[in-house]
C-alpha cells in the first residue's frame, strides 16, 4: 500500500463512507420489525445487528471478487469514475434516509457506476441487458417473492397458533424474531460489506497498486467490516420507523413471518444465482405479513412513495455520478471540487435531519394520523432541502472560482435531481414530523 | 437479446416460499406444543407428547438456521 496516491486515498475513504451509509441505511432490513414489535430494545437490536454484520464481513470474499462484474466493462475504469459513482450512491443513500424511505444501497451503487461510466466512456461501456436482468427484474421480483412467502407464513402462523397460550406465544415469537433477524444481519454483512471491499479492490487495481484478479487485502476487509458495523450501530432510525411502523402495523407473529421470509429469500437468491436486493425483499416481506393478518392493512401511500424512490434510485444516483465524473475528470481541482461538494452535501443533509430528530427514543412512535394532518408543513421541508442543497452546491474551493462556476452549472443537474426526488416523495416528511417535531425543534432548529 | 434466467427466478421463488412456510409452520407448532405443556403443568399434570413434539419442531428450526449459516459461510 506504499504507492497509494492522493486520489486513491480519496476513493478509499469515500468507499468507506459509502459502506457506512450502507450499514446505516440497511439496519432497518434486519431490525425494523424486531424493534417495532418490541422483541428487542432498539439499542440492543442495532448492536446485535452491527456485531453480526462485522462477523459476516469476515466470512467470505466471494461477492467482493465478482463486484460489478458484467455490469460495466471493467477494463479501463479510472479511479475517478469509481469516486464519482460513490458520490452518487452516498448522496442518494443520505437523501432517502433523510426522508425515511428504504431503498437499495446496491442499486444506488450500480446507478452511480452506470452514470459515471456513461459520462466517462459513453453508453457503449454499459451492458443494457445486464441492467434489465440484474436490476429491473429483481426490483419487481424481490418484493413479490418475499411478500407472498411472508403473507402465507403469517396466515399459517395465525391459523396454527390461535390456541397458543399468551406466555409461551410471546416468548416463542420473540426468540424466533431475534434468530431470523440475526440471520438477515449476517447475510447482509457478507453481501454488502463485500461490495465495498470489491469497490476498494477495484480502485486499487485501477490505480495499479494491486494486480488484476487479486483478493482484497486484509486491511481492506477489516476497514470495510468496521465501517458497515459502525453505520449499522448508529442505526438509520428514520428508515427503521418507516419499515417497522410506517408500512403496516406488525404483531410479533407477523414480524417473525416477515423476517423468516426475508432471510429465506436472501439466502435462496444468493445461492441459486438470481440475486435479489435485501431492501426490496425485506420491504416486500413486511408488506406481505401486514396483509397476512385478518384486518391487517398496508399503508399504500407510504408504499407508493417507497416504490417511487426505488424507481428513481438508478437514474438519480446515475445523474449525480455522471455530473461528478464530468467535474472530476477536469483534473486535480475537479476532484477536490467533487470531494468538497460531497462533504458539504453530507453536512447539509445531516443538519436538515437535526430539525426533526428520529433516534432510538422515538423510533416506535407511530406517525400514521400525522401523515394526514401535516398539510401545512407539506411544502416547507421540500423547500428547505432544495435551498440548502442549492446553497452548498458552489463549493468554496478557492482560486479557480470563475472556471468552477461553469462546471458548477453542469453540476446543477444534481440539485435538480434532488428537487425532483424531494417533491415526489415529500409527503413523507410531515409523516415523520408529527411525533418528533415538538421535542426536537429547540435543539437543532437553526441550520 | 435480454436473457432472463426464469428458471433461477422460479427456483428462488419456490425455495423461499417452501422454506419460509415450513420454518414458520414448524416454529408455530413448537410454540403450540410448549403452550400445551404449560397448560398441563398449571393443572398439575404433564404433557410429554406435546413437549417432545415441540422440541422436535424447534430442533428442525435450529437445523434450518444452521443450514442458513452454512450457506452464508460456504
Amino acid at each position: 500500500m506504499e504507492h497509494i496516491t492522493l486520489l486513491l486515498a480519496i476513493v478509499i475513504v469515500t468507499a468507506l463512507v459509502f459502506d457506512f451509509t450502507n450499514g446505516f441505511h440497511d439496519t432497518a432490513n434486519a431490525m425494523a420489525t424486531t424493534i417495532s414489535t418490541g422483541a428487542m430494545k432498539p439499542k440492543a437490536a442495532v448492536a446485535m445487528s452491527a456485531v453480526l454484520n462485522l462477523v459476516g464481513a469476515f466470512l467470505s470474499v466471494e461477492v467482493a471478487k465478482t463486484i460489478s462484474k458484467g455490469l460495466v466493462r471493467e477494463e479501463g475504469i479510472q479511479p475517478e469514475v469509481i469516486l464519482a459513482a460513490l458520490v452518487g450512491a452516498i448522496l442518494w443513500n443520505l437523501l432517502t434516509w433523510l426522508i425515511g424511505l428504504p431503498s437499495s444501497s446496491s442499486h444506488a451503487l450500480m446507478g452511480g457506476l452506470l452514470g459515471a461510466t456513461i459520462a466517462s466512456i459513453g453508453v457503449s461501456g454499459v451492458n443494457g441487458g445486464v441492467v434489465v436482468t440484474k436490476v429491473l427484474i429483481p426490483a419487481v421480483a424481490a418484493p413479490l417473492v418475499a411478500g407472498i412467502a411472508a403473507f402465507l407464513a403469517a396466515r399459517l402462523t395465525y391459523k396454527l397458533g390461535k390456541n397458543v397460550g399468551e406466555k409461551s406465544g410471546a416468548k416463542g415469537y420473540k426468540a424466533g424474531q431475534i434468530a431470523s433477524a440475526g440471520l438477515v444481519s449476517l447475510a447482509h454483512g457478507t453481501n454488502d460489506a463485500q461490495k465495498t471491499m470489491g469497490i476498494i479492490t477495484l480502485a486499487l487495481v485501477a490505480g495499479g497498486v494491486l494486480a488484476p484478479g487479486s483478493n482484497p487485502p486484509v486491511w481492506v476487509i477489516v476497514s470495510a467490516g468496521m465501517a458497515i458495523a459502525l453505520g449499522t450501530y448508529l442505526g438509520g432510525w428514520r428508515i427503521i420507523r418507516t419499515m417497522g411502523k410506517g408500512l403496516t402495523d406488525l404483531q410479533p407473529q407477523q414480524g417473525f413471518a416477515a423476517q423468516t421470509s426475508a432471510a429465506a429469500v436472501i439466502l435462496a437468491s444468493s445461492n441459486l444465482g438470481f440475486s435479489l436486493s435485501t431492501t426490496h425483499s425485506c420491504s416486500g416481506a413486511v408488506m406481505g405479513s401486514g396483509l397476512g393478518r385478518k384486518g391487517g392493512v398496508v399503508r399504500w401511500s407510504t408504499a407508493t412513495r417507497m416504490f417511487v424512490a426505488w424507481g428513481l434510485t438508478l437514474p438519480a444516483a446515475g445523474l449525480v455520478a455522471a455530473a461528478a465524473e464530468f467535474v472530476a475528470r477536469q483534473g486535480d481541482w475537479g476532484i477536490a471540487a467533487v470531494a468538497v461538494f460531497l462533504v458539504a452535501s453530507c453536512a447539509a443533509i445531516w443538519f436538515i435531519s437535526r430539525r426533526q430528530v428520529v433516534d432510538h427514543n422515538n423510533v416506535n412512535e407511530t406517525d400514521g394520523p400525522a401523515a394526514d394532518a401535516g398539510t401545512p408543513a407539506d411544502t416547507e421541508p421540500a423547500g428547505v432541502v432544495t435551498t440548502a442543497i442549492a446553497a452548498v452546491t458552489p463549493p468554496p474551493a478557492g482560486s479557480a472560482a470563475a472556471e468552477e462556476a461553469a462546471e458548477e452549472a453542469a453540476e446543477a443537474v444534481e440539485p435538480d435531481a434532488a428537487t425532483a426526488v424531494t417533491s415526489d416523495v415529500k409527503p413523507s416528511i410531515p409523516a415523520q414530523s408529527g411525533a418528533a417535531a415538538d421535542s426536537a425543534r429547540p435543539a437543532g432548529a437553526n441550520v | 437479446m435480454i436473457d432472463i434466467d426464469w428458471a433461477a427466478l422460479g427456483s428462488v421463488f419456490g425455495v423461499s416460499l417452501v422454506a419460509t412456510v415450513a420454518v414458520v409452520g414448524l416454529f408455530t407448532l413448537g410454540i403450540l406444543g410448549l403452550s400445551k405443556q404449560e397448560a398441563a403443568t398449571a393443572q398439575g399434570g404433564t404433557a410429554p407428547l406435546a413437549r417432545t413434539g415441540a422440541y422436535a419442531c424447534f430442533a428442525l428450526c435450529v437445523a434450518a438456521v444452521a443450514y442458513g449459516i452454512f450457506l452464508i459461510v460456504a
